[in-house]
């Protein structure tokens, strides 16, 4: 078990009358090299959630274990945990400042105490991987275009080489070709180096075409924790939560519905082809 | 972290105060302010801290709230009171090397601790009572009559109450990229004086950019809404007094009368 949450709440504002309850009881655990999907909608505790991964915010009540450590514990360095779990916040190119984006992505790795070269380097390997070319690197970061920005801001995390990558709706706001490009990046990230993924999202779209197992998240409590398919087999209860499943997965119940036999726990539009085409070829 | 300020906040809950036409509060914090500064004697402040703690019971703003907002001031109010202490000249009571402590002194710095407090404690009851909307809108109406003198009251409201509507939303903006650059490994906490103004770069620059970011998008939003500044524009909600309001000002009136006579009487005395 890489990461365990052990009864984690969480209290906003305790004593107050904005007082919140944003975590109820929350229960899981995460294996090294899963990809693991977040849904919920907006105010449902996401945020808050894998916010607690690499202790920036500390839980009210609680417990969590990171490769068998308690993060709470006096003795733990947050400071070390903070490299080995990465996160990307919600429009991370909003915290770029530096005068070039080369400079930008070495802040992580130096804050690290790493030296000189052994932070360039990093720096530089991860703008590859989110596919900055040569050409951007001595440019400013308030230059470029937001999807590019955005790749700027992940790879100034992925520099400080994280063991867990979190990603807090990473997509938001990019067009589809931008929003492509990030997930494929983050896929092949994924498949390379074997690190854990943690995708916060609302498309359930992609959380379909990548993630392996789902948390959905409702008013702060942890509902389902199941693979993929299975949720989505629960189209009906997500959508009481104001979310629901991918569109294929719709097609794929109405043509049952009227009287094709094709598997209903599709998901992804390439295993629905396959499924239609099987049922066309029988 | 941030968010625990809470002076100068607005407390939601549902009280008489909270009702009140917001150019009341602010006369009756004006008027509070300067009944505050009448008195030379303690004996004086009785009449002053009933009405205010009566003021705060009404309120309903829980007093521990209110308390927790005070010690921001904390620092300034001992500075006020040592300084005060230690550097008003008359009759030595206490002395030790080159302290110097006075009859004066003591007083003196008596006086200013209770003033301060409850100057603040005055007029954050205003706020924790009145949304920023609203007092804006009572200072608009308060001032308007210096229109005639060419003075831009509304042009001036417009932006009060802009600055105010962007505090807790910059406060959130800075919580956040402090957390981002945290997750960057960033530390805002530790190091000497030099160390820790440096650190605060990588929080500064963010937030000018969005700062500027936000006040782009904000007059494009209110051009997009045909505004153009404060002539013959009328409100969703206007001011109107109501029976409560008056009631108030009697209150009001009666306190001040309260105060003059407590002073005539300080006077008599001694």
């Amino acid at each position: 078990m890489q990461i365990v949450f052990d009864h984690i709440n969480y209290i906003y504002s305790s004593g107050t009358a904005y007082e919140r309850h944003a975590l109820k009881d929350i229960n899981f655990s995460i294996q090294k090299g899963e990809f693991i999907g977040l849904i919920g909608h907006t105010g449902s505790g996401k945020s808050t959630l894998v916010q607690h991964m690499n202790g920036l915010v500390k839980a009210t009540s609680g417990h969590i274990y990171f490769n068998g450590e308690d993060i709470y514990d006096s003795r733990y360095k947050l400071h070390d945990l903070r490299s080995k779990v990465g996160l990307v916040f919600q429009y991370p190119e909003h915290q770029l400042f530096e005068t070039t984006v080369f400079n930008d992505v070495i802040f992580g790795p130096k804050n690290l105490g790493i030296d000189k070269l052994g932070a360039e380097l990093r720096a530089y390997e991860a703008l590859k991987k989110v596919g900055i070319g040569d050409d951007l690197l001595d440019a400013s970061p308030f230059e470029l275009s937001g999807g590019q920005k955005r790749r700027v801001a992940i790879a100034g995390v992925l520099a400080m080489k994280p063991e867990v990558l979190i990603l807090d709706e990473p997509t938001a706001g990019l067009d589809p070709r931008g929003r492509d490009d990030i997930l494929d990046q983050i896929k092949s990230l994924h498949e390379e180096s074997g690190i854990t993924i943690i995708l916060v999202t609302h498309s359930m779209e992609d959380i379909a075409n990548y993630a392996d197992r789902l948390f959905v998240m409702n008013h702060g409590e942890l509902i389902m924790n199941q693979s993929t398919k299975k949720v989505f087999a629960r189209y009906k209860e997500l959508e009481e939560m104001d979310l629901a499943a991918p569109q294929v997965t719709y097609v794929m119940n109405a043509l049952k519905e009227n009287g094709f036999q094709v598997p209903t726990d599709v998901t992804t539009v390439t295993e629905a082809k396959d499924e239609i085409l099987k049922l066309f070829h029988r | 972290m941030i968010r625990d300020i809470t002076i100068g906040q607005y407390y939601p809950t549902d009280s008489i105060l909270h009702r009140l036409d917001p150019r009341v509060k602010l006369i009756g914090t004006l008027l509070f302010i300067v009944s505050l500064f009448l008195f030379h004697s303690f004996l004086g402040y009785i009449a002053v801290t009933i009405f205010l703690f009566s003021i705060i019971k009404i309120s309903k703003v829980p007093f521990r709230f209110i308390i927790r907002g005070m010690k921001a001031i904390l620092i300034l109010l001992l500075f006020t009171v040592f300084f005060n202490l230690f550097l008003t000249p008359g009759e030595t009571i206490f002395k030790l090397g080159f302290i110097n402590i006075t009859k004066e002194g003591i007083k003196s710095a008596g006086f200013m601790a209770i003033r301060l407090t409850y100057l603040i404690l005055g007029s954050s009851l205003m706020t924790f009572t009145t949304t920023p909307n609203q007092l804006t809108d009572g200072l608009e109406k308060l001032m308007r009559p210096l229109n005639r003198i060419k003075v831009p009251v509304h042009e001036i409201a417009m932006m009060m109450s802009i600055a105010l509507r962007f505090i807790p939303i910059l406060l959130e903006e800075t919580d956040k990229i402090m957390k981002a650059q945290m997750a960057r490994g960033a530390d805002f906490e530790s190091g000497g004086i030099l160390k820790r103004a440096k650190s605060l770069i990588p929080l500064l620059i963010p937030l000018f950019v969005s700062a500027f970011r936000r006040a782009n998008d904000l007059a494009m939003a209110m051009e997009a809404r045909c505004y153009r500044g404060g002539d013959g524009r009328t409100k969703m909600k206007p001011l109107k007094y109501s029976g409560r309001d008056f009631a108030a000002y009697l209150v009001l009136c009666a306190y001040v009368v309260a105060v003059i006579s407590m002073r005539m009487l300080e006077k008599r005395i001694g």
